[in-house]
């Protein structure tokens, strides 16, 4: 918007230099000391005893380590699948929509955001704990905790992030685009489909991307709605200290690590993809595509259901 | 275990970060079938299938029957009787995986452990109730909290005809006497470990080499204290002649004063490296926990000739684990016959031999790897003999006591 393009001069130019660079340095030492070290063939973690492979080696012979980074991904996997749908469909209802009780309801969604963890995991805790009782009174069938437990708590918290990320997308949103379409007899769904969905698709990714970080790196809550056979990886290596700390776990981070620059990366250029399909979004010529199609179906369909008329002019 | 109770929340910044693991490696651990962990997380109906077939057991009826019962039922189990599968909690790298998997294909069922890091983690698991858990491992005051709640059933002892194995100074324990709840799983004591490249070999074998100042200003800058409130002012209290577990004010004032003189001869209060700091030469008197001290002297090119651990002959703490079954275990049985098994002598020994802790079991003696057995025979080892050493037990409110000297002491 405004020409913010001079640069820096002088005394400023060297102190904002300075402090970048001092911001990277805080950010970024840390994980490189991490990286250099698991490679070290001393089993203290901070005296270099020259280089090796050996810890990745035990990283890939070692079960218990394998099984829980397994649970971890099926766990943030599903979580997000479901908590992305949710939360996005909470940030449309309270975005676009009126309705009774939508402040109370607006205020509970950040609950799970401003809760400190432990407070989260000991309601969980206790939570199944009674679901559990009640289902096997009730219908006579005994569950333990476990897997699901564990996905269930994580939807809980994770549609709060999701949706937050979701309604910023919608809030910097043009509503006009949708009045256009729906102009267009665009059903409420196509308009969704077409429009609506293309234009926050950046911040369901970022939305999505959030939610999957949040649930692979959850320790406190996992470690309460886990049950037998759902020890994650942060849960295992959160236990694995108290054998003392060695290169092994630094090994393990830099493979976490890899993976989580990867996603990073991959959800840049889909944000970048998703920039140039907002660009077709906008009603540019070749955007009437589109409507077109809406068009064809809204003819075969009989006229009842359109009521864009009166939206529009709402 | 080391028995710490504070959690350090350093690594779990490490672990978190984030991320995003291990798509790769995930890929590539997924399909080891060998073990049941990865399956029976997705598995709710094998859980299942195997609780409904123990409805019967009394052990599961007594808890149903809640939370309540005083009068708790033992389950009644036959000697190598499986009830379902086996769900074990129990601290990391406490058993061999393989070893679990042996106990799983003997019996025809599959074995699963998940990990906590505190006995505080797993307290709060059990207590909720409906934990899935069939066998945990609570240290020894853990115990003693737990059967006074109520959230760990007494046992079947003719389940465990192998309960002759436990060696008599593991029996007539004050927090379970007649082992009515609780079998010792393994067990360590807190001491010192020197560098006698440094320290010489006729050191004296007291505290005195950490706590008077005319035989530790000698190695002025090159000790650690453990950072635990019971164990560095229960070391001190051992030195003075009182017990680790005082309640009087006096006592632990004395104490107090003497850890805070002896400050200025300390590299460190560090609980997490103490071993560390040690084999790599920053310190040459170590106060830590025998198992992670007596593991890193070995791996240590030194070894135990360089390297000694010794309890000092004023004494000092012993802690045990225990296995125990929640008051609802699903599969009460399969979890007797689990400690049977480990009360055999030889698993006992494959137990020992890969967590490099002290073995409760007699009949494991003959089993052990040398170097493990010479440690736990070597008369010099605990310098004051059993009756030095002392369990940590709970003062209750007089534990906010222990804390508070010993931030004074620290300054």
């Amino acid at each position: 918007m405004s020409e913010s393009t001079a640069k820096p001069k002088g005394l400023t130019k060297w102190l904002l230099g300075g402090n970048a660079v001092l911001v990277y340095l805080f950010f970024y030492a840390p994980i490189i000391l991490l990286l250099i070290f698991s490679f070290s063939a001393n089993r203290n973690v901070g005296t270099w005893g020259g280089f090796t492979l050996s810890w990745y080696e035990e990283f890939l012979d070692n079960e218990p380590i394998q099984d829980a980074i397994w649970v971890s991904l099926r766990v943030a996997i599903a979580s997000t699948v479901v908590s992305v749908v949710l939360g996005t469909m909470a940030a449309l209802a309270l975005e676009r929509f009126t309705f009774r009780g939508k402040r109370v309801f607006d205020a509970l969604l950040y609950l799970p955001i401003i809760i400190p963890d432990v407070t989260m995991a000991v309601m969980m805790l206790l939570f199944f704990s009674q679901a559990l009782d009640l289902i096997d009174t009730v219908f006579g069938v005994q569950f333990t905790k476990g897997f699901t437990t564990i996905v269930v708590s994580h939807i809980a918290f994770n549609i709060s992030f999701v949706s937050v990320v979701v309604r910023a997308r919608l809030a910097g949103m043009d509503e006009k685009l949708e009045e256009a379409a729906l102009d267009l007899y665009a059903t409420r769904w196509k308009t969704f489909r077409h429009v609506t969905l293309p234009l926050i698709a950046p911040g369901v990714a970022g939305g999505a991307l959030l939610a999957l970080t949040l649930s692979l790196d959850d320790v406190v809550v996992t470690q309460f709605a886990a049950g037998p056979g759902s020890t994650t990886l942060p849960v295992y290596v959160f236990g694995l200290i108290r054998r003392g700390v060695t290169p092994l776990i630094n090994s393990v981070s830099v493979v976490m690590l890899s993976v989580s620059i990867v996603l990073v990366l991959l959800s840049l250029l889909l944000q970048r993809s998703g920039g140039s399909g907002e660009g077709r979004a906008n009603p540019d010529p070749d955007e009437s595509e589109d409507p077109l199609d809406v068009d064809d179906t809204g003819i075969v369909d009989d006229g009842h259901d359109r009521r864009p008329i009166t939206i529009t002019g709402g | 275990m080391k028995r710490t109770r504070t959690t350090t929340r350093r690594t779990l910044r490490l672990a978190a970060v984030p991320l995003a693991l291990a798509l790769v490696a995930g890929a590539c651990g997924s399909d080891d079938d060998s073990s049941d962990a990865g399956d029976s997380g997705s598995g709710d109906t094998e859980t299942t299938e195997a609780t409904e077939g123990t409805e019967a057991t009394e052990g599961t009826e007594a808890a149903d029957g809640g939370d309540a019962g005083s009068d708790m039922a033992t389950a009644e189990c036959a000697v190598d009787e499986v009830d379902g599968d086996l769900a074990l909690y129990n601290w990391a790298e406490y058993i061999d995986p393989d070893q679990l998997q042996e106990f799983a294909d003997q019996y025809g069922i599959s074995a699963t452990m998940d990990v906590y890091d505190s006995n505080e983690v797993m307290q709060q698991q059990i207590s909720a109730g409906n934990s899935g858990y069939d066998l945990v491992v609570p240290s020894d005051y853990m115990v003693s909290i737990l059967i006074a709640s109520e959230r760990i059933q007494p046992l079947n002892q003719d389940a465990i005809p192998n309960l002759a194995n436990l060696a008599t100074e593991f029996q007539g324990l004050d927090y379970d006497p007649d082992s009515t709840y609780s079998v010792p799983y393994q067990a360590g004591t807190t001491g010192l470990a020197v560098d006698t490249a440094v320290v010489g070999t006729d050191f004296p074998r007291s505290w005195g080499i950490v706590f008077d100042p005319a035989l530790a200003d000698e190695f002025s800058g090159a000790i650690s204290l453990l950072n635990d409130p019971r164990e560095t002012m229960g070391a001190a209290l051992k030195y003075l002649g009182y017990s680790l577990n005082t309640t009087s004010q006096d006592e632990l004032d004395e104490a107090r004063d003497l850890v805070s003189s002896a400050r200025g001869n300390l590299a460190a209060f560090n609980t997490d490296s103490a071993d560390e700091l040690l084999t790599s030469g920053e310190t040459a008197i170590g106060h830590g926990y025998s198992g992670d001290m007596f593991t890193q002297i070995l791996e240590t090119d030194g070894g135990t000739d360089q390297y000694v651990y010794f309890v000092p002959e004023e004494g000092g703490t012993r802690w045990i684990d225990n296995m125990a079954i929640p008051f609802d275990a699903p599969h009460p049985c399969t979890a007797h016959t689990f400690i049977n098994w480990l009360m055999d002598g030889e698993q006992g020994a494959a137990l020992a031999n890969w967590n490099y802790y002290t073995t409760p079991n007699e009949a494991a003696k003959p089993f052990l790897d040398e170097d493990l057995l010479a440690f736990l025979e070597d008369p010099e080892v605990i310098a004051g003999g059993e009756e030095s050493l002392e369990l940590i037990v709970d003062t209750g409110d007089f534990e906010i006591n222990y804390s508070d000297a010993f931030t004074e002491a620290k300054g």
